[in-house]
């Protein structure tokens, strides 16, 4: 192997360090994403004008986002590569096997990455670029906010949002403890601090991102 | 008249001027001797990573499916070496002087001073390999009293030290592979020598895994096969642990020497029941502290926690208060079937005595306790289901080591020209008892520091001879091996291998094991030819010789061991006094210890085999003692 | 005791195996698991059957020959626990043992419950050594070692190179087994000057062996028998990343 850069991402765990810092860059988004939508709460006109500085940023803006996309992008062949390691390392599975250790959110990553992928590809449809609207009401641009509450008025929408917010929370719950694993943040003394703060983070993105289309249901939240 | 070729002058500059004079083998030939090595233990992987970093073409045969398993793996305790680094008086001729007496004065001074001088060398290179002994806060090397000794020369990494110092062998060999310098045959097994006009020209060997048979040819070959602890069916030994490749040497004309010199441990877990496979060896460590005892009474059935103080017997603190718990393994082991064949055992047949850690417990503390012997009573626990933290262990001797094997000369070299002989596997250096933690300390020394001078010497006075392995006396060795195999599997009688090496074992155990009188090993001498008649005609095998065939690998080894045992009880019929391990009932003082006759039995025994194989020929090297005068061992 | 086996027939390496059922009975809760196996194959071989193949050998947990999976555990449920140290009192009356051998792409299996673990060897092999020659060492307290890093070398090396790891891996990974020799070495001064090329060459050959890739369950540290810990995989990490940017 050609060593440093391209043997290093010949290895699996140079795939996971890249599996890891792609997830980094894309649970800082979903942070980012999360903090800004829940401006929601303080009304349309203030989420509003959060997006219409957003357009403004302009080439910068489409910088950010080249940077996710590639993230994500990256991500995906990372783990793609990596599963696919797995998968030929054994060719014949167990008649019986028990897991001792192992968490759900560990053993639900390959299952929970694609499904997220496919949500992540409707909710752009769905709020991006307004292709799909269960609710029936135009897409309008200029009003993210009555676009998001239309969108969640539809109980079954919500319901798919709120369930994907679960399989995030899985998949950064495992995703984050593993990533400092990978790239070799560990140590006996901090380890439960390292648990902690996967939690933390899984629990802070889940809660957060389900209150939203939850207030919509329970009428807390109206169209303007 | 056997010639040990000690080399003259005075002890302490033998090995020094004997180094000089051998001859050395140009460093540009090197490559062109080819030097196979059977066993990959201690002694085998660390010579065989030597004779590579010298330049030998060297080639490596193990039974096991890596070198890394091979038994000295599950030794324990620690490895001896005269650093003095407590400053408590130890020196090379204070190890030498003690290893001679442990020996109870059947060991050959020359050899123990050499091993005496190069043990400081190994800790030096263990070290530099990476091998994590136990360390103190400043980040010096820790040292424990073991097995006896009254100075604190023992080196340690937690209860796993065998297996450490292996793992340092192999990863040198491992280097040496790597580099392919050596190559490995891992599940081989060596089925026969080819010697031809005295010398031995190479080996024929069984994969394991194809059933093939190959021969492959060497200027030298080293037999690095470990012990025959496992004629007995039950020891400590790894189940695969086996003869075969010593009794074929033997078989070729090599001599036998010592082989009633058995070790019986003394901290083993007592037996179980029929379905027992094997013993387990705790470290004698334990006995730092524990201590011994059994009830006062004969056939005191009570718990041990319901026996009061005054109802138990310390026997080893009472009978020997100067050594206590800590008297050799053969005084210790004796002690214990004296006390059991009383009436005064503990546990299931009453085949045990208690080795109790409440005081230890009580005095350091249990964390204490845990961190010096954790591993071993996890280990006791998972056998037994007794806690030891609050139960005393029950432990039981068990076969462990044998100091008998083939005859080596200073040289390591035995009577077949280039066939060497190292670690266990030879005679050498134990006389008729050794010394806790000197095993891995000769290993290594043979491995890394004394065979890889001498076999030079070897080599480069009988030059290089490369053979044709495809017909002569190699043919002749495969066809051997090969109609051996056939006629296993012929036999198609009732028993199983192991039925016979159950048989074997309990007939050894009782006529040859802890103690031996002439009445007894009469009929083991009268069983055994017997038991082998029986063998081979009413074996029963299935499978087939081509593949991965495990009772017929069991069968090939059972069979050796029947010729074998025959052999031991001859030399333990022979030697009429007792010495170390060799205990004879008709040879004691009053108070029951063994006693010597320095007057007839002060010589190595060394046998050759005859047609006969009733009437092997005897053969005696005298051994004399200039430094370390033989006297009467005492730990009183 | 009485217990019903399903044991993993395989005659050789090209063969296709399958399960085969054998009830035994008449069993001590004193017998170890590999004693069970021998007196199953002594009934078998009695009345003219081949006896399971089965790889074991010092039978006191420290030669790291034995192992295979039984009922869905590397070696045991039991913690810290080989297979030779498994004792039929940890099963209940009439239980019926699923037992097969390790499944991993590379360690095939040669016969029954027997499998190649050369690829370990491999590993060491191509770097699990600090290379030096007999002779050449200096005094063994010339370079003091502080006593937690000689304890942490320790805990990584006593790794008996079962298997277990990759076992009981569900991506049948070797990151276990690699990083307790690349963190024992790395742990000791000794181990330093080597530390780039070391990591690179094991992981290299880890990767060419056919394992899988460490995805962080824990399954192999849950399975060691010797509790070795996942922390020596971020240690091996720690060692590649540092070889990646300096190496």
């Amino acid at each position: 192997m050609t060593w440093p850069v391209l043997g290093f991402f010949n290895t699996s765990t140079g795939k996971k360090v890249g599996m890891g810092v792609t997830g980094f860059v894309v649970v800082g988004f979903v942070i980012a994403h999360m903090a800004g939508n829940l401006q929601v709460f303080m009304g349309p006109e203030k989420l509003n004008q959060y997006a219409a500085f957003l357009v403004s940023l302009g080439g910068l803006l489409w910088v950010l986002r080249g940077i996710i996309l590639l993230a994500a992008v990256l991500h995906v062949i990372f783990a793609t590569q990596v599963t696919l390691q797995s998968w030929r390392a054994r060719p014949s599975s167990y008649a019986v096997y028990r897991y001792q250790a192992s968490s759900y959110a560990a053993r639900t990553m390959r299952l929970g990455g694609p499904m997220l992928a496919l949500f992540i590809i409707y909710h752009l449809l769905h709020l991006t670029f307004g292709v799909v609207q269960p609710a029936g009401e135009a897409f309008d641009p200029h009003h993210v906010y009555n676009n998001v509450v239309y969108g969640f008025q539809v109980w079954w929408l919500s319901a798919l949002y709120i369930v994907a917010m679960g399989l995030l929370a899985l998949h950064i719950w495992h995703g984050v403890s593993s990533m400092l694993q990978s790239v070799g943040l560990n140590h006996p003394k901090w380890n439960p601090w390292r648990f902690g703060l996967s939690a933390l983070v899984a629990g802070a993105v889940a809660l957060g991102n389900i209150s939203m289309p939850l207030a919509v249901l329970a009428g807390l939240i109206q169209p303007a | 008249m056997l010639d040990a070729k000690i080399p003259a002058g005075p002890i302490e500059q033998k090995w020094d001027t004997h180094k000089f004079k051998l001859k050395l083998v140009n460093p540009a030939n090197k490559r062109r001797f080819h030097i196979i090595v059977v066993g990959s233990g201690l002694a085998g992987a660390s010579a065989a990573a030597t004779l590579a970093e010298l330049g030998y073409d060297v080639s490596v045969f193990c039974y096991q499916d890596s070198p890394r398993r091979a038994h000295s793996i599950a030794a324990q305790g620690g490895i001896n070496a005269a650093k003095n680094y407590q400053n408590d008086g130890d020196s090379i001729y204070r190890l030498f002087y003690d290893t001679v007496k442990g020996g109870d004065y059947r060991s050959r001074e020359a050899n123990v001073y050499r091993l005496a001088q190069v043990c400081n060398q190994i800790i030096d290179h263990c070290v530099a390999q990476g091998v994590p002994f136990a360390r103190e806060y400043g980040g010096m090397l820790a040292n424990r009293s073991f097995g006896g000794a009254q100075v604190s020369r023992t080196f340690y990494a937690r209860g796993q030290t065998g297996q450490q110092l292996l793992l340092g062998a192999y990863s040198a060999l491992s280097r040496q592979i790597g580099l392919d310098k050596v190559k490995m045959h891992t599940r081989h097994e060596l089925l026969e020598l080819v010697v031809v006009d005295g010398r031995v020209r190479g080996i024929t060997t069984r994969d394991m895994v194809t059933g093939e048979l190959g021969s492959h040819a060497a200027d030298a070959v080293v037999l690095a096969t470990g012990g025959y602890g496992n004629v007995f069916y039950l020891s400590t030994n790894a189940k695969g642990c086996n003869v075969t490749a010593a009794f074929r040497a033997y078989q070729k004309g090599a001599l036998f020497a010592n082989p009633c010199y058995t070790q019986i441990h003394p901290t083993c877990i007592p037996v179980t029941g029929e379905h027992q496979s094997k013993l387990t060896l705790m470290s004698e460590s334990l006995r730092n502290d524990g201590r011994i005892w059994v009830p006062k009474n004969k056939g005191d059935t009570r718990p041990p926690d319901h026996i009061p103080e005054a109802e138990r017997d310390y026997y080893l603190e009472r009978r020997y208060p100067a050594f206590g718990n800590l008297v050799p393994r053969d005084v210790a082991s004796r002690a214990a079937k004296g006390v059991c064949d009383e009436g005064r055992g503990v546990g299931p047949g009453g085949l045990g005595v208690y080795l109790d850690f409440s005081e230890a417990i009580e005095r350091l503390g249990k964390a204490a306790i845990a961190e010096k012997y954790g591993n071993l009573f996890q280990m006791y626990a998972k056998i037994t289901a007794d806690d030891p933290y609050e139960v005393p262990m029950r432990i039981f001797p068990a076969v462990h080591y044998t100091m008998g094997g083939l005859w080596v000369d200073y040289n390591l070299m035995t009577t077949i020209d280039g066939l060497f002989a190292i670690g266990e596997a030879n005679f050498s250096d134990h006389g008729a008892n050794r010394l806790g933690a000197s095993a891995l300390m000769q290993g290594l020394a043979d491995g890394y520091f004394v065979l890889p001078y001498t076999i030079g010497d070897y080599l480069a006075r009988s030059g290089n001879n490369p053979q044709d392995t495809t017909d002569g006396e190699f043919q002749s060795s495969r066809e051997a091996a090969s109609a051996r195999i056939a006629k296993l599997l012929t036999i198609k009688g009732e028993r199983t291998p192991d039925a016979f090496h159950r048989q074997l074992g309990k007939l050894l155990w009782d006529t040859c094991g802890m103690s031996r009188n002439g009445p007894g090993l009469e009929t083991a001498m009268a069983e055994i030819p017997k038991i082998r008649d029986e063998f081979w005609q009413n074996l029963k095998l299935a499978g087939s010789p081509d593949g991965l065939n495990q009772t017929l690998e069991k069968a090939g080894r059972v069979a050796d061991f029947i010729d074998f045992a025959e052999l031991m009880v001859i030399d333990a019929h022979h030697r009429t006094e007792s010495c170390g391990g060799h205990f004879r009932e008709e040879s004691q003082t009053e108070e029951g210890e063994a006693l010597r006759d320095d007057d007839k039995f002060s010589y190595v025994a060394a046998w050759e085999r005859s047609d006969n194989p009733a009437q092997p020929t005897l053969h005696k090297e005298p051994l004399t003692f200039e430094h370390v005068l033989p006297s009467t061992r005492s730990y009183k | 005791m009485q217990f019903t086996l399903k044991v993993w027939r395989q005659a050789d390496r090209e063969a296709t195996g399958d399960f085969v059922t054998y009830p035994v009975d008449d069993i001590s809760a004193d017998t170890s698991f590999l004693e069970l196996l021998d007196i199953l194959n002594e009934r078998l071989l009695a009345r003219g059957d081949e006896p399971i193949a089965f790889d074991h050998d010092c039978r006191e947990g420290i030669c790291g020959t034995c192992g295979c999976m039984v009922n869905g555990f590397a070696h045991s449920h039991e913690r810290e626990t080989t297979l030779c140290q498994l004792h039929m009192r940890s099963f209940t009356d009439g239980e019926t043992i699923i037992i097969e051998p390790w499944r991993s792409r590379a360690f095939p299996v040669l016969k029954d419950l027997i499998v190649d673990r050369s690829a370990f060897d491999r590993i060491i092999q191509s770097g699990g050594f600090i290379a030096i020659c007999a002779g050449s060492a200096p005094d063994a307290n010339a370079t003091p070692i502080p006593k937690e890093a000689a304890d942490r070398a320790m805990d990584a090396a006593a790794c008996i190179g079962c298997g277990a790891c990759v076992a009981a891996c569900p991506n049948a990974a070797a990151m276990l087994f690699t990083s307790a020799k690349i963190a024992q070495l790395a742990s000791l001064p000794q181990g330093h000057p080597e530390r780039i090329e070391r990591v690179k060459k094991m992981v290299s050959t880890m990767e060419l062996s056919g394992f899988g890739s460490c995805t962080n369950h824990g399954e192999c540290e849950a399975a060691c028998p010797k509790g070795i810990s996942v922390n020596f995989i971020a240690k091996l990490n720690r060692e590649l990343i540092r070889a990646a940017l300096w190496g």
